[in-house]
């Protein structure tokens, strides 16, 4: 027989206002296994929780009912005062009288009649329920960081400053994301290279920090404090402790390759360094296009090279290592507007560009050495027409949402371009101007006065005359149609997330949205959190924004990350799923429902008729599993069962409201 | 409907508009169309253009759909754009800007209030002061609306408000010098254009 202690909160007015709240306690009484129900003015103050204390001694009371406010609010309270008595904190139930009864009440009896019902449920609950013990979950001091853009570089730097280890893993061959891209950066202006590449450097060199270039996270095993995490660092074909990073390689090598760091307007070796900073600084071979590693001609790099350094039979390196906590930091790329723009010529005129490639035109170490020349003939153009929301805000060819920096790079541009020809003249289409950041408007009505021409409405069509590119548009402004014979046009293009990010995302149980972005676990409240314990997100990965805002969430998602690293062990939640496995049929449709990846099926054996036999069977994770119970509604055969919300309880809780 | 070629502004229509600007001490480029002045004005009844659309053809330097708009005929002067403008556009100077350049162009899409400008300077000389039967007389004859308000003239004659007294003021000459020198202020200020360029 259990012996249920009740106790009802007036919480001042709150509920007594509308609950006859002794009412409620004499009814309260009247229920089976209640052996005592009080009220108390306010249960929450140290006088409150003395009273409920003295009770449980006194009647020797084994589980608790609590009919006061949300359990949002207080649940974490009344498992504290338990922890100091002899009953188990997962021994409660927490009737919600207030939001959930007084509050959305004004009729007294129907209010009391509520928390009655309310009350009668939760002692038939808590009569069903057993106690829980949380266990310790070790936690791996180090932290993994997946990507090495601004974003990363900053969360990299924060938490290695704080005293952890941190290894950071970069796709490409060199630290600095699309920031090192950037020519300058709105809206100080401050060159984006000068702002960026001390902090590659600053990671590179830093004693908590490991760089692993050129490599990606293959797969992730394991939970909070404990992931084990697979990473492929792809063959460079250079031993890194050998080569000094010279540079005499990358001048000898015959090949020439597509340059993508200088977004196609310039060509690179074979074996090349993305960019005269980068970080690593020393180049890699890109096999596919190696004629050594393709056809075995060639081989001049290894020839030249003072150090030996060059492996040709070099092998991608595997390695699984644990980390305590995960930051996703995987930013974005340009949509491909090219097969969704027909109308803007669809790639086939050269001198229709996107801002990224205009930031490397404008750029003094770009392929221009920083004049503007259209790609088409290396003229300087004088009518410069920039679109924006190309991708953005166009749900039927692009994207619905807005990419958020477009309006202030896109200033930014015209003011560069206005800065650099100063005879030239500058067009601007656009449907909004959203300048909300600090000196963000001030920004835009400079570039007014620079002599930006603004036109408030989208180009319908790009089309060739002579050499020039005639843009048709409206100006809402005056509802004229706009035609300008244009030298170049840049295109302001929506940002999507980076490729693969739905792989990585799957393979960690963090949500992606309709867009693919990375989901946070909340928009306003959690911020840089996902729904998977110990996994953060910062940057672009979770949505658009600028580098202001990225920094500022790498080092929110940082000071989360230190925080989780500084306990050595974590509470975990005892309020998990459990298989029943006599019942459970493994036919793995809790292993498909999982959010989080934490129910696995297993073969386990049993004794049946005095037979030994084999069966496949659910496991579930304990320190993945979140407690979100979606398996236990999936599963057809009543297998899986919640702890703290069993279904018996669950059942009990419909009786008491029915029957009682 | 109107389309508008921006690829090059004629270099007339760059120059007419930094004489507006110039004269109506005003930069275009200040201008961010939010359309308070058109809200608040008294007189858009009889607009053909609203007075934010003239300051945006003036950005866009189409100097031509200014010159040949009702608007700044229309405008009464009364200043309620420019007292609420955010970002301290004359727009009432740019009016008054806009007449004059379009009256040296030979311009005057809206008759009546030319007339009736060129008439009232006139009366201003001739009497040191405005005189209202006279000016009326003219006024109705110049433009052609010989019979305007006639019929209000006995009771008025009769109360004497009108008469044939011409009410000359001693110092004429000393008014006229002075819309002399306003006239050539204008003047000046056109001929020395600052800011405003359109392009």
């Amino acid at each position: 027989m259990s012996r249920i202690g009740v106790f009802i909160c007036y919480c001042g007015s709150n509920i007594a206002g509308t609950v006859d709240v002794e009412k409620v306690a004499e009814v309260a009484r009247t229920l089976p296994n209640v052996v005592h129900a009080e009220t108390n003015k306010y249960t929450c103050s140290d006088p409150g929780q003395a009273g409920v204390k003295a009770a449980i001694e006194k009647y020797n009371i084994d589980r608790v009912v609590m009919g006061t406010c949300s359990p949002r609010m207080h649940e974490l309270t009344w498992r504290k005062l338990l922890a100091d008595t002899p009953v188990n904190p997962y021994m409660l139930e927490v009737a919600n009288l207030r939001e959930q009864c007084s509050w959305v009440h004004k009729d007294k009896e129907v209010g009391t009649a509520k928390a009655i019902d309310l009350i009668k449920m939760a002692v038939a609950k808590v009569d069903k329920l057993s106690p829980l013990k949380s266990t310790q979950i070790p936690v791996t001091k180090r932290a993994l960081v997946v990507g090495g853009g601004i974003a990363g570089m900053q969360a990299a730097l924060d938490i290695a400053d704080a005293g952890y280890q941190v290894t950071v893993v970069e796709r490409e061959t060199s630290l600095g994301g699309k920031m090192v891209m950037l020519d300058k950066t709105f809206p100080t202006m401050d060159c984006s290279a000068c702002i960026c590449t001390p902090k590659m450097s600053e990671v590179g060199s830093h004693p908590n920090i490991t760089v692993k270039s050129y490599a990606e996270v293959e797969s992730v095993e394991g939970y909070v404090g404990n992931f084990d995490v697979t990473i492929r660092e792809k063959a460079k074909y250079i031993d890194y402790n050998l080569c000094t990073g010279c540079g005499a390689c990358t001048t000898k090598c015959p090949t020439k390759v597509i340059n993508n760091f200088e977004q196609g307007m310039s060509a690179r070796p074979a074996i090349y360094k993305m960019f005269a900073q980068a970080v690593p600084a020393k180049p890699v071979i890109d096999a596919e296009h190696c004629r050594k590693i393709q056809e075995n001609k060639c081989g001049a790099c290894a020839k030249i090279c003072p150090t030996g350094a060059i492996h040709y039979d070099d092998e991608d390196k595997v390695t699984t290592e644990r980390y305590g906590a995960i930051v996703l930091t995987t930013g974005y790329q340009l949509i491909d507007w090219k097969p969704l723009y027909p109308e803007y010529g669809g790639g086939k005129y050269p001198d229709v560009i996107t801002g990224l490639q205009f930031e490397r035109l404008v750029n003094a170490s770009g392929p221009t050495e920083g004049h503007i020349l259209r790609p088409s003939d290396g003229k300087e153009p004088k009518n410069v027409v920039i679109i924006k929301c190309v991708g953005s805000r166009d749900p039927h060819k692009g994207v619905a949402y807005c990419s958020r920096a477009c309006c202030m790079y896109g200033a930014k541009h015209a003011h560069q371009f206005l800065d650099k020809v100063p005879d030239g003249r500058c067009f601007v289409f656009y449907m909004d101007v959203r300048t909300p950041g600090k000196g963000y408007d001030e920004f835009y009505m400079n570039t007014l006065q620079d002599g930006a021409q603004y036109l408030r409405g989208r180009v319908s069509k790009i089309y060739k005359e002579g050499d020039r590119l005639v843009c048709l548009g409206e100006d809402t402004l005056t509802s004229a149609q706009i035609r300008i014979e244009a030298d170049m046009v840049v295109l302001e293009t929506a940002m999507v997330p980076a490729e693969g990010v739905d792989k990585l995302g799957s393979m960690l149980g963090v949500t992606r949205d309709k867009d693919l972005w990375l989901t946070e676990a909340h928009a306003k409240l959690r911020p840089v959190e996902t729904n998977t314990a110990g996994v953060f997100l910062a940057g672009v990965a979770q949505g658009p924004k600028d580098i202001p805002d990225t920094v500022c969430q790498a080092g929110a998602a940082a000071s989360k990350v230190i925080g989780l690293l500084n306990h050595d062990h974590l509470e975990s939640n005892p309020q998990i799923s459990r298989v029943n496995e006599a019942l459970c049929q493994g036919d793995g449709a809790c292993v498909n429902i999982c959010p989080y990846h934490a129910i696995t099926l297993v073969q386990k054996q049993f004794r049946e008729n005095s037979q030994k036999i084999t069966r496949t069977v659910a496991s579930v994770n304990p320190g993945l599993c979140q407690g979100c119970g979606a398996c236990t509604v999936t599963c057809r055969a009543g297998a899986m069962d919640l702890l703290g919300y069993t279904n018996e309880s669950l059942m009990r809780e419909v009786d008491a409201l029915c029957q009682w | 409907m109107k389309i508008v070629d921006l690829t090059v502004i004629p270099a007339d229509d760059r120059t007419a508009v930094a004489a507006i600007a110039a004269e109506a001490q005003v930069n275009f480029k200040d201008c961010y169309q939010c359309g308070k002045c058109s809200a608040g004005c008294p007189m858009v009844q009889g607009m053909d253009l609203m007075p934010r659309e003239v300051i945006r053809y003036l950005q866009l330097g189409k100097v031509q759909e200014v010159l040949n708009s009702k608007t700044p005929w229309v405008c009464a002067q009364c200043g309620v754009c420019t007292a609420r403008c955010p970002q301290n556009v004359d727009i009432c100077a740019t009016m008054r800007a806009v007449r004059h350049a379009a009256k040296d162009a030979g311009i005057t899409p809206v008759r009546e209030a030319d007339v009736f400008e060129d008439e009232f300077i006139k009366n201003v000389r001739a009497h040191g002061r405005s005189n209202e039967q006279y000016l009326a007389m003219k006024y109705n004859l110049r433009s052609g609306h010989l019979m305007q308000d006639v019929d209000s003239a006995p009771a008025m004659f009769a109360r004497g408000m009108i008469g044939i007294a011409t009410h000359n003021i001693d110092s004429r000459d000393e008014v006229s010098a002075l819309i002399d020198r306003v006239l050539q202020n204008n003047g000046a200020a056109k001929e020395a254009p600052k800011g405003g360029d359109a392009s």
